[in-house]
């Protein structure tokens, strides 16, 4: 009977987190547009529906009636599968990130996470980077040259900044000494906030985040300029509307992380009742997406050689100096 | 050794100098989008609103019409001469008065340059151009203008 109820609640808080962060993404992919639109003191889309809010809607249609081109040269299975492991991995990593505290339902106490892992950190930092083999073999398998060219870079620039980017969380590892997510989010209880404790490690964390899930100022792999779309140069129809919600549904990921590790997760202010502490966790997250839209519309690309440099030579040794002086700020104080 | 030292601490210094220079660059970005991103739209919502076009904008051609509501074109081929494209088709007949008339008048607005020239050369100012820019077709056939749409053309107020 328990494996029941287990497997109900499961299966309900599943359907109800994706179906949330699919409308989350289709209605990001619009707010992105209006607020790039706003910083270039324009309007963005409002044509489709008041204020323009039927435009994912138009978007997805328009994408699911489009032609499906394989190229005659592709690798025809990694060419399908690719934008498929982009989306899934986007996606898995709702499964341990806990967006509320819990709901009395049925006279059954509910956590509002899916999955409570013990290993919830890396089990995240396994997920996303599994995410750019999507982007990897999405590049390669396309036989394009500017596909290839992106796949490389998307590459080289993940290994770059992945490790800098689990150096970056290990101070609040360190803090917390649980890699359990709801753990690390109940000892922030009461402004308690690892921001205020490794304020540093936030920014190298949304640096490298920004660099993870291939964003301005870092996104060499689709560098429209250049590369002219790079990675998803060959994908149309539904194809590349799935690495599209890939994108925006990492973007989500990494900035509910960077809100469970840093900003307290679903801690907030006014004594919220346990059931609406998600509130706090979709304000934290909304307010980091909205800080990635932003600055999108605000700092230039990077030049290749220069995200390398900075990656190695900058981040990597400044995270390594934060978890030493972590280490000895707890050594000296107990 | 000493001197050694102090220049490493220099270029420490010089570096965490230029680490916090860079950093107020960036900031100072994202404070210019900031107040961008409240400001007003520079958008003018087209097909709703119209921006007003300059008094001496030179828009389509018309024809200003006589009492009778007919052209008072003569004829005497003068913007046939100075167009620069050369757009313009005049036939001429002699009516029985002696004036002269037009009898086919086109203007092949595919090729006119809205130079102007002609409302210039004009000596009775029968041909004009107006101040609307709006002028599409899906045929090149239609966007050559005759006698009867020149007429139509003139603006409603005069």
């Amino acid at each position: 009977m328990e494996l029941i109820y287990f497997l109900i609640e499961t299966i309900a808080k599943v359907v109800a987190v994706f179906a949330c962060l699919m409308a989350a993404v289709a209605y990001l992919t619009l707010a992105e547009r209006k607020i790039l639109g706003h910083i270039q003191v324009r309007c963005g889309p409002n044509r489709v529906g008041p204020f323009g809010l039927f435009q994912p809607i138009a978007d997805g249609i328009k994408a699911f009636f489009k032609e499906d081109l394989v190229p005659a040269r592709a690798d025809k299975p990694l060419f399908v599968i690719a934008p498929m492991i982009s989306i899934t991995a986007a996606i898995s990593l709702f499964a341990v990130i806990p967006f509320g505290e819990y709901i009395e339902l049925f006279g059954r106490r509910v956590s509002l996470v899916i999955a409570d892992l013990d290993i919830g950190l890396l089990y995240v930092f396994a997920i996303a980077s599994l995410g750019e083999y999507g982007v990897v073999l999405g590049g390669w398998s396309g036989y394009n040259k500017y596909g290839l060219m992106g796949a490389l870079r998307a590459a080289a620039q993940m290994i770059s900044y992945e490790l800098a980017l689990a150096l970056s969380v290990m101070g609040v590892l360190m803090i917390a000494g649980t890699l359990n997510l709801v753990g690390i989010v109940q000892q922030q209880a009461g402004w308690h906030w690892n921001l205020f404790y490794q304020p540093f490690a936030f920014i190298f964390y949304l640096v490298c985040a920004l660099a993870e899930i291939n964003r301005t100022p870092f996104d060499m792999p689709e560098a429209e300029a250049e590369l002219a779309c790079g990675f998803n140069i060959e994908y149309s129809s539904m194809k590349f509307a799935l690495f599209f919600m890939a994108e925006y549904a990492h973007l989500v990921a990494v900035c509910a992380i960077a809100t469970t590790l840093f900003l307290g997760g679903w801690d907030g202010p006014f004594n919220l009742p346990p059931a609406l502490s998600w509130i706090w966790f979709v304000a934290k997250t909304g307010i980091l997406v909205f800080f990635f839209i932003w600055e999108r519309g605000t700092f230039p690309r990077l030049r290749y050689d220069q995200i390398m440099r900075f990656g190695w030579k900058f981040l990597l040794p400044l995270t390594l100096a934060n978890i030493f002086g972590t280490g000895l700020y707890m050594i000296l104080t107990g | 050794m000493v001197i050694s030292l102090l220049t490493g601490i220099w270029w420490f210094i010089k570096g965490i100098g230029l680490l916090l220079a860079s950093v107020f660059a960036l900031l100072k970005g994202l404070r210019l989008t900031f107040t961008k991103f409240f400001s007003r739209p520079v958008t003018i919502q087209y097909p709703e609103k119209k921006r007003a076009v300059a008094p001496r904008w030179r828009g389509i051609h018309y024809f200003k019409s006589d009492e009778k509501g007919d052209t008072c074109c003569v004829a005497c081929g003068l913007c046939v001469v100075i167009c620069p494209s050369q757009c313009i088709r005049l036939v001429a007949v002699e009516l029985d008065g002696g004036e002269r008339y037009p009898e086919i008048y086109e203007i092949n607005t595919v090729r006119c340059i809205y130079c102007g020239m002609c409302a210039e050369a004009c000596p009775v100012n029968a041909i004009k151009l107006g101040r609307n820019y709006e002028f599409v077709d899906y045929q090149r056939a239609n966007l050559v203008l005759d006698k009867g749409r020149l007429l139509a053309n003139a603006p409603k107020e005069v």
